[in-house]
């Protein structure tokens, strides 16, 4: 059973995926190294523009591209359950390979446990990555006056897993925005060198979330615009119906970015030049009218806050 | 609607010049949080104060209710409910807990797919708990009559719904609180029809404005309460006129009456009102989990420094609640103002800080 999954592995993941020897040596060159992991439990295992194989290239990839690194490694640790379907595990591992070639990672080292019926759920992936850093990593200082970019529209993803898991049949040819934020940070990097002061991918807590991160206990607040960010209809819908927020649902491929007001349109730019990017747009400013929150002004002009929320909104989104 | 000309109505209501302090009374749970959400709260003149009504289904249900359904689930029964209720404090514990203890609760998003496992699982016996206002109750009353149709004998509702126009008639006729005027759901109303709510107006005098959703719904809405407030005069306004007609919906209703007949009702904060809940009619017994498991129910209890009854009754805002964000907040709600996304503890929790 174990040499089946083995060579099942090794065949679409690459002879280097599960070492021969007890650990993978790298050279990845001189300079810094950005170093992260994260485990997938998404359910369901397939969903509208993706799967956690996808999910769990991405995730890592991201985690490092926000910090300014260049992604180059990544490893893969299984978690099978007994009597995971072959098949599906096949399309899993081929979607990891197809995510890994996509974001230009290698996956180098990895690992398979086989657990009893009920101990998991189908399967979990965990992944850690290694990346290089060229520049100094993206925390620079932020203050009154930066501009808040996204690269796109909010809550694909945990809406597109949502409605899957809840056969909600109104969100059809919705896709989850599962993709690698590399190529665009690079992007960035080489056009706008020096512009952007923080990023981080929006994912579990959605963008609100990042933002609470960013102004917590300091002397700054975060002002959104409500009619400027992209939220694509059945997004809309599905969240009023439900009573959650887009700013709150997890993305899979959406960053959000402070940068120094006057050079938000030149990144905006360089953002949309790349697949990931299309719709890159300004949608906030950090202001330091209320030290310490995100503020949301609405459509018609009001103003309320937008805390942190404690509460997960969906459960094993990623 | 064109957005120019939402930003002027919007500063119409901004710079809104008041006769004088004026409390107007929502009594739904989504306009709890759409008044927020949009940002139309934050446009309210100063001496407009928006006070909070039985608007939220799980906060008015009384902790019997939730004691009766734990006990059932303690039978070895599924408990499938709205996800409002699971965090919701029970008179010693929550169905959250007991699930944590191994009591089998699920969350669904309609009381069709309740249904639906009830037949995928014939040994098990599943109980719906039927709580909600009357737009919730035919979706619910017609889940009763598909199951006695299909006679699935493993399918059973625990009935908490209740009436909204009587226990706006209770808040009145009990003088307790001065109340300006009113708005007045429009999801009820597209049910029940606007006829329903003239008792506002011609038996008390009080303008009332049946609102929808949306921000202009809103801003139009409390525009039309305010006009009538200056010029002196009380009057029902249909604000949501795309959705509401005078008779509402009368195929609803009738689902709805084949399944239910009105009986008095315990409601959290105005205690017993006549007629204002939903009882099983006896031909669906079998199908009434009240009826069908005879529990022993602990003695109910309220957390004594909760003051979700007066906040419902309109006496209280939130932030008068000396538990409010301190011993009580979303992670550790007290009362189950705090819990439900419709919960004014909730709203201004979330947004008013």
């Amino acid at each position: 059973m174990n040499d089946m999954i083995e060579g099942l592995i090794r065949k679409i993941l690459g002879p280097e995926s599960i070492q021969l020897d007890d650990s993978a040596v790298l050279d990845p060159g001189p300079g810094k190294i950005a170093f992260t992991t994260d485990s997938f439990t998404v359910t369901p295992l397939f969903f509208p523009g993706g799967d956690i194989g996808k999910l769990a290239v991405n995730g890592t990839v991201n985690d490092l591209a926000v910090m300014g690194a260049i992604p180059l490694y990544l490893s893969c640790a299984l978690i099978l359950e007994e009597g995971l379907d072959m098949g599906e595990l096949t399309k899993i591992l081929e979607s990891m390979r197809r995510a890994a070639d996509y974001a230009g990672v290698k996956i180098v080292t990895g690992d398979t446990k086989v657990v009893g019926k009920g101990a998991a759920d189908g399967i979990y992936i965990n992944t850690a990555g290694i990346g290089i850093m060229e520049n100094e990593a993206l925390r620079g200082e932020i203050a009154p006056g930066d501009a808040v970019l996204i690269n796109g529209s909010i809550g694909d993803h945990g809406v597109a897993v949502m409605a899957e898991r809840n056969r909600l049949s109104f969100t059809r040819g919705l896709l989850s925005d599962c993709a690698p934020l590399n190529h665009l940070m690079e992007r960035v990097a080489s056009n706008c060198p020096g512009a952007v002061k923080f990023a981080r991918d929006a994912t579990r807590g959605g963008v609100a979330s990042v933002l609470n991160e960013i102004v917590k206990n300091r002397h700054f607040s975060a002002t959104l615009n409500e009619a400027s960010f992209p939220v694509k209809d059945e997004v809309k819908g599905v969240c009023g119906l439900l009573g959650i927020e887009p700013l709150y649902v997890a993305n899979e491929g959406k960053l959000v970015m402070v940068c120094d007001g006057g050079r938000a349109e030149e990144i905006v730019h360089a953002m949309r030049e790349t697949e990931e990017g299309r719709e890159a747009c300004i949608i906030g400013s950090i202001g330091a009218e209320y030290p310490g929150k995100v503020v949301l002004e609405t459509e018609i002009g009001g103003r309320r806050m937008l805390p942190l929320l404690a509460e997960e909104q969906l459960p094993r989104i990623c | 609607m064109d957005k120019e000309l939402k930003k002027k109505l919007a500063g119409r209501l901004r710079s809104y010049g008041l006769p004088g302090p004026l409390s107007v009374m929502e009594i739904c749970g989504t306009h709890t949080t759409e008044f927020f959400r949009t940002g139309v709260k934050d446009l309210f003149p100063d001496r407009l104060r928006l006070v909070d009504g039985p608007g939220c289904p799980v906060c008015v249900t009384p902790n019997e209710y939730l004691d009766r359904a734990i006990e059932i689930g303690k039978s070895g029964a599924v408990i499938v409910s709205f996800g409002d209720m699971i965090k919701v404090p029970s008179s010693y514990s929550s169905l959250g807990a007991e699930r944590a203890k191994g009591m089998k609760v699920e969350v669904v998003y309609s009381p069709m797919e309740a249904l639906e496992l009830a037949e995928k699982d014939p040994d098990s016996e599943v109980v719906f708990l039927s709580v909600g206002f009357e737009t919730t109750a035919p979706g619910e009353a017609a889940v009763a009559l598909r199951a006695k149709e299909r006679n699935v004998k493993n399918f059973s509702l625990l009935p908490g719904n209740k009436l909204t126009p009587p226990a706006v008639k209770a808040l009145l006729e009990s003088g307790e609180v001065r109340i300006d005027g009113f708005i007045v759901p429009g999801h009820v109303s597209s049910v029940i029809g606007s006829e329903a709510w003239e008792f506002i107006a011609e038996d008390f005098g009080k303008p009332c404005v049946i609102a929808g959703f949306e921000d202009y719904d809103l801003i139009t809405g409390t525009l039309a309460l305010m006009d009538m407030l200056a010029a002196g005069e009380s009057k029902l306004v249909n604000g949501y006129a795309r959705a509401v007609r005078p008779g509402g919906n009368p195929r609803a209703m009738e689902v709805l009456y084949r399944v239910f007949r009105a009986a008095d009702s315990e409601w959290r904060g105005l205690g017993p009102i006549p007629s204002s809940g939903l009882e099983m009619r006896d031909e669906f017994a079998d199908f009434d989990a009240s009826r069908k498991f005879r529990v022993t129910l602990p003695e109910p209890r309220e957390h004594p420094g909760c003051r979700c009854g007066e906040l419902l009754r309109g006496l209280i805002l939130p932030v008068d609640c000396p538990l409010f964000g301190k011993a009580c907040s979303p992670e550790r709600p007290v009362g189950p103002c705090m819990v439900s996304t419709e919960g004014p503890c909730a709203a201004y929790y979330k947004y008013g800080r």
